[in-house]
């Protein structure tokens, strides 16, 4: 059935394997912390790359070995991102993380630090950099159909106006755009808690249903019951969220999960970081739920857009995907305005529907992935937040 | 509607609901709305309270259930008053 949504185009990128970019980005990636130096030199040899230093890749194992290869290869692979330069102290993981974006049909080449030193490397990455500035400059920008996009969605400084205003527009969105055959992908497994009884029931079917409750009780286990000292309660609500008049946990979750609106079901659960492969629609991926670790998995998931809403006022960003930040709450929008690219404080005050604030955010999405920075783009917030499941060897 | 609510309310059998203007003062008559269905009623506030807290809906008693959304979120640790601020110091997970 066509909607008036049915139509709407941005300006975006096709890459090599068919995806749909919305930015354009060299990225110089890391393979470790200790190759961070020689990846923000390049970065600034080399205008319009853009370097990614990180903490981790050294010595991991198993699981979290896993992820961040995962995290790794799924960030230089997101379609915002047109060639990458990977550089490793060995060649071993460098290759590893080098081969997973090449199958992607992008440009991307490894270099690696032993037995060249900083300086060689650090040289012949930046000459092949400035090969790639040359040919991501010169791709054209086409029309896309607003049904390739794959938004992601996580809220932060949450406070009461969050789960009345902007949480529901970000629903109010994937009830309109789900059905139109957008990838979706909410998560934060831990501020579910409280909610897990109906997220449960938010799953196409009751097989997803289970799995995701397994998910989420998995971490309750392993995580929560394992290392908590304490009733959780500087936590989970954090001290932001109790200033902003959240109580409880429970409150929290409630507000979170108006995100997914009121219709849309989601068709599977994703790891973290992990590339969804049923298709079309809405996911659930499990992630932390600090702001740039949540973002970060999100967009090695894939996805190009992400949707923010805020109560107090967090100003998170990501380097890669444009973070679109909404709050319907009047003080931080009197306050932090910079940090704002959609006001929805008219939900409140009961001058706005949540329907126009869907489509306010529809619009707002549109003009972001045809370009338009972001309020964290314009501020340059790049957080880039590697989750790790455990210490290393 | 044709003036701006104080408060709001998620669904009707909620027993709280948040301040939705700053600079809310004890003894104001609040215009209430609640979200479902848009319908008001006036509520008068028995302490000045901060944009985003909860303001009691009834007299409720330690060991009630608070109810926001139409669900539980946890339990009364103290007595507050119709038109009391709910927050930490009377509220808490029956979780944790």
């Amino acid at each position: 059935m066509s909607t008036k949504y049915s139509n709407r185009t941005f300006m975006g990128y096709r890459r090599d394997n068919g995806r749909a970019g919305v930015r354009n980005h060299v990225l110089i990636l890391p393979v470790d912390d200790i190759s961070n130096a020689a990846v923000e030199a390049v970065g600034n040899n080399i205008k319009g790359t853009l370097a990614v230093p990180h903490a981790y890749g050294r010595l991991q194992f198993g699981e979290d070995l896993d992820l961040h290869f995962r995290t790794m290869i799924g960030t230089g692979s997101n379609p915002n991102v047109a060639a990458c330069i990977v550089i490793g102290i060995e060649p071993g993981w460098t290759k590893i993380i080098t081969d997973g974006i090449a199958k992607t049909g992008k440009p991307v080449q490894g270099f690696s630090i032993e037995q060249n030193g900083d300086l060689k490397t650090i040289m012949d990455a930046s000459r092949k950099a400035k090969e790639f500035v040359h040919y991501a400059s010169e791709l054209q920008k086409e029309e896309i159909s607003i049904s390739e996009l794959w938004v992601s969605t996580k809220c932060g400084e949450s406070d009461t106006t969050t789960g009345l205003g902007s949480c529901p527009t970000v629903g109010n969105m994937f009830d309109k755009l789900l059905p139109e055959g957008i990838y979706g992908c909410f998560g934060e497994t831990s501020e579910i808690t409280g909610a897990e009884h109906i997220c449960k029931k938010r799953a196409v079917n009751e097989e997803v249903g289970e799995k995701w409750y397994k998910m989420w009780q998995a971490y309750q286990n392993e995580v929560i019951e394992q290392f908590k000292t304490d009733d959780l309660s500087d936590s989970q609500p954090t001290k932001g969220n109790i200033e902003g008049g959240l109580s409880t946990i429970e409150e929290k979750a409630l507000g979170n999960l108006e995100k997914i609106g009121r219709t849309s079901k989601y068709i599977d659960i994703l790891e973290p970081a992990e590339i969804p492969d049923s298709g079309k629609g809405l996911y659930f991926m499990d992630s932390s739920s600090a702001a740039a670790e949540c973002v970060t998995l999100m967009a090695a998931g894939g996805y190009v857009v992400h949707t923010f809403p805020t109560g107090q006022g967090n100003v998170v960003g990501n380097p890669i995907v444009p973070v679109i930040k909404i709050t319907a709450n009047p003080r931080t929008v009197r306050t932090m305005s910079e940090h704002v690219d959609v006001d929805v404080s008219g939900i409140l005050k009961r001058e706005m529907t949540i329907d126009e604030a869907g489509d306010n955010l529809i619009d707002m999405i549109v003009r972001t992935a045809s370009g338009r920075n972001t309020a964290a783009e314009a501020l340059g917030h790049r957080e880039f937040s590697m989750t790790k499941l455990y210490r290393s060897a | 509607m044709t003036s701006i609510p104080h408060l709001l309310v998620h669904e009707h059998n909620d027993n709280v609901g948040v301040v939705v203007i700053e600079g809310l003062k004890s003894g104001t008559k609040m215009l209430c709305c609640v979200t479902s269905d848009n319908s008001t009623f006036e509520l008068e506030a028995k302490s000045d309270v901060p944009i985003g807290h909860k303001i009691a809906l009834d007299d409720l008693k330690e060991g009630d259930t608070a109810t926001k959304y139409g669900e539980d979120i946890g339990k009364f640790i103290s007595n507050v008053e119709k038109g009391g601020h709910v927050h930490v110091h009377n509220l808490k997970t029956k979780r944790w």
